[in-house]
């Protein structure tokens, strides 16, 4: 193959957003690179087994450039090859939480200008989940993948309870400072009981009357801000959120907040 | 030996010296305490292993009791010792007992120390030969296939799951990797105990068990029999439980130990006196098994920026190397840590990653130095990231860095698969090999960037020695000097099992093991 493309073009070539396809080097061409690896020997076999895998995704006349061994029943493949699906791009809604992240610095300069305070916010793992990768990737001062963390930030006084805190010892903990913002962490749960925790924070703090007190927050790879909202939070952070996202939602929702009761 | 930096040599003598006073001074503060992971690690050696009903291991409830009882301070091996002689049982069957509540240490008659002595000596003298054994063997194994020249290509394996990193580690073992480590699950470091058996769960890896050991050490002598190869074995060191994590290493032969005398205490919040205590024990097994260690140095720079804050790295490597030395661990065992973590933005940013892995290559000349690859500006873009990787093996190799960590293309996306280990190998050993000797053949510009980079990093390093030998270690990790993080003397975790020796207390295991490689 000489890697040229003397194919003459087969598909239409205008723009259509109800039918939104990749776009390699040819509208509509729907060009895609992908690779993975199979649990089998490196032979041809294994390409075909690759090469039928591609068109199962969809990838239709899929090319296996190139073909390795990782170890003896382990081969990794990289196929290009053009994907026939479409999605409508009209029709999609996404609900987020904040379009225009600050960063460390405008958030520290949005607080002294706007807030003029210190700001508290408290956070844990909560219930059965043990682990605090996810609260630590957000509060932590390491950060996460060079992202600070909020402990970090100026103006920020953050406090992280660690894991399977319970939510009345963090609640608890919240009122004690005075916090502006409680975030929650569900890293990884199983049976879907990190709703149940979510949900029983909630219903605490209604009991107790302060749910409107605090900016409540959750975050974890299976949460979405959409999730969030609907369990009576204020905002949700799936994957690829840091803190300067979590930050600029507390931030801007307090001076929100604080306007509107001028107002 | 002049090197290719010119770097004012008494600078380095002055800061040297300093980190000597540091050092000199927090083991006056060593030797007068005990933890309870030191105690549980006494337990350990000698012979104590196993869990009670509920699966709590019975080195802890040895120790909890001599806690419970306030008489830690003692030392396990003379309440064991003690035990031994009023009940003829071994140090097994008295743990037993005490976890089946038939038996207090607080009410033992204590004996004699001679008499203690005379009872422990063959268990003593039985762990010192496994480990010797152990030591032997790896040595025979480098003796038939010889050590690799060159950077050890060294990768993590982190399913989970120990049965899968097997798997994993034995790929790459045979894609090239000379040393695997196995990641330890989120949050193992804050136990104040080690899980026991096999483990197939964790987060972001599996825990450090004795049994996991095993499993992997066997798993790659297996591999590396029909490599021809000797695959090093890492592990982490760190945490809780540093001493009894070096024990279980030093038994199951382990070769390299993430294992920094600050770690623990900067990033994970261990209180400062129980983190500098346990270091101590820790390393004095370390060096006694020929085990490489690597500190932590390169986890300055994921908080705090490198161009900037590039001589707190080098002031900690120079007191790692003195603690280290404390503990009988001689430069051949030390990976003293540092990073390729500068901003791919930043203007001359590779000249600075160059300088400072050459400094560290001059100053430390016998050290096996541990190199860690971009990660703080990993971005999910993985074709950069093959990039920002690529660069960081070409200093690698120019620079003579020993314990070279692979950067994954995938790093802040995911732990790695299969082929992100094998695409890092194969990046690694195409640089190593068309570079081969490029680093012999360069020479740098006379009072150039990349010299005078290293004098400023050298003399800022030195300043702060001086500054920390005034304060004392205790007072400069309060006020926040490493990584910008400040952390309170008797804060964090772990200060309640901290206790003053008592005058008859004794540790059997530090002075045979203090001595260096077991021969």
């Amino acid at each position: 193959m000489s890697g040229y493309n003397l194919h003459k073009v087969e598909f239409d070539t205008t723009l259509d957003l109800r039918r939104l396809k990749p776009y390699g080097d040819a509208m509509n061409d729907g060009k895609v690179q992908v690779s993975f690896t199979l649990p089998v020997k490196n032979d041809e076999r294994g390409e075909e087994a690759a090469r039928q895998y591609a068109k199962k995704m969809g990838i239709t006349e899929p090319n296996v450039a190139c073909r390795k061994p990782l170890d003896a029943a382990f081969t990794f493949y990289i196929v290009y090859g053009g994907c026939s699906h479409a999605v409508d791009y009209e029709s999609i809604q996404v609900v987020t939480v904040t379009d225009d992240t600050m960063d460390m610095h405008a958030i520290e300069q949005y607080i002294r200008d706007s807030i003029a305070r210190d700001i508290v916010v408290v956070g844990a793992s909560t219930g059965t989940d043990a682990h605090t990768v996810g609260i630590d990737a957000i509060m932590n001062r390491k950060g996460f993948a060079g992202h600070y963390g909020l402990e970090r930030y100026d103006m920020i006084e953050a406090l992280n309870m660690g894991s399977q805190v319970p939510n009345e010892v963090l609640l608890a903990k919240a009122r004690e400072m005075k916090a502006d913002a409680i975030l929650i962490s569900q890293t990884v749960t199983q049976k879907d009981i990190h709703i149940q925790n979510l949900v029983e924070m909630v219903e605490l703090m209604e009991a107790e009357g302060v749910r409107d007190q605090f900016i409540l927050c959750c975050g974890g790879a299976r949460i979405t801000h959409e999730l969030a909202k609907e369990l009576g939070y204020d905002a949700g952070f799936g994957a690829g959120k840091f803190a300067e996202d979590v930050a600029t939602f507390i931030v801007t929702e307090i001076n929100r907040r604080n306007t509107a009761k001028l107002a | 030996m002049t090197g290719k930096l010119h770097l004012n040599q008494d600078l380095v003598n002055q800061a040297r010296k300093s980190a000597r006073h540091v050092a000199d001074d927090v083991q006056v503060f060593i030797d007068r305490h005990t933890t309870a992971t030191v105690e549980r690690t006494v337990c350990r050696l000698l012979g104590i292993d196993g869990v009670n009903e509920v699966d709590v291991p019975l080195p802890n409830v040895v120790v909890d009791q001599l806690m419970e009882r306030g008489i830690l301070r003692g030392g396990a091996a003379l309440y064991i010792g003690s035990a031994m002689k009023e009940t003829g049982l071994t140090p097994q069957q008295i743990a037993k007992e005490i976890a089946a509540v038939r038996l207090d240490l607080a009410k033992v008659r204590i004996a004699g120390r001679e008499e203690i002595d005379g009872l422990l000596a063959p268990i003593v003298n039985n762990t010192l030969a496994r480990i010797r054994g152990n030591v032997q063997k790896r040595q025979a194994y480098l003796d038939r296939f010889g050590d690799k020249e060159g950077p050890y290509l060294y990768v993590i394996v982190a399913t989970g799951n120990i049965h899968e990193d097997i798997i994993q580690a034995v790929a790459a073992a045979k894609q090239g990797a000379d040393i695997i480590a196995v990641i330890r699950t989120t949050g193992q470091s804050l136990l104040d105990y080690v899980p026991y058996g096999a483990t197939k769960e964790g987060f972001g890896g599996t825990y450090a068990t004795q049994e996991n050991f095993r499993l992997m050490r066997k798993a790659l002598d297996e591999v590396g029999e029909t490599l021809g190869r000797y695959i090093r074995l890492c592990n982490y060191c760190s945490g809780l439980c540093m001493p009894e994590i070096a024990a279980m290493g030093a038994l199951e032969r382990l070769d390299v130990m993430l294992n920094d005398a600050l770690y623990g205490i900067l990033f994970r919040d261990i209180n400062m006196q129980r983190t500098i205590i346990d270091q101590y024990f820790s390393r004095v097994i370390n060096s006694y098994a020929g085990v490489i260690i690597n500190t932590g140095e390169d986890n300055y720079l994921t908080t705090a920026d490198a161009v900037e804050e590039a001589h707190t790295v080098l002031a900690s490597q120079f007191l790692n190397e003195q603690l280290a030395l404390k503990a009988g661990l001689r430069e051949a065992q030390q990976g003293l840590g540092h990073a390729f973590e500068i901003s791919p933005d930043q203007e001359d940013g590779f000249l600075m990653e160059l300088a400072q892995a050459q400094m560290a290559r001059e100053i430390f000349t016998k050290a096996p130095l541990k190199y860690m690859p971009p990660t703080k500006f990993m971005t999910g873009d993985i074709f950069k990231g093959n990039v920002q990787d690529a660069l960081f093996n070409m200093v690698s190799i120019m620079t003579g860095q020993k314990l070279h960590l692979l950067g994954m293309l995938t790093e802040a996306i995911h732990t790695p698969f299969m082929s992100d280990r094998a695409l890092a190998i194969e990046n690694a050993q195409y640089i190593f090999n068309t570079m081969k000797h490029l680093g012999e053949e360069l020479a740098f510009k006379e009072g150039g960037r990349i010299q005078r980079r290293a004098a400023a990093v050298l003399q800022k390093a030195t300043t702060l020695l001086e500054e920390i030998e005034k304060l004392g270690l205790f007072a400069t990790l309060e006020k926040g000097i490493f990584a910008e993080i400040k952390r309170p003397k008797d804060g964090g975790k772990g200060l309640a099992g901290v206790v003053e020796k008592a005058p008859e207390y004794f540790n059997p295991f530090i002075e045979p093991m203090k001595g260096g490689i077991a021969q």
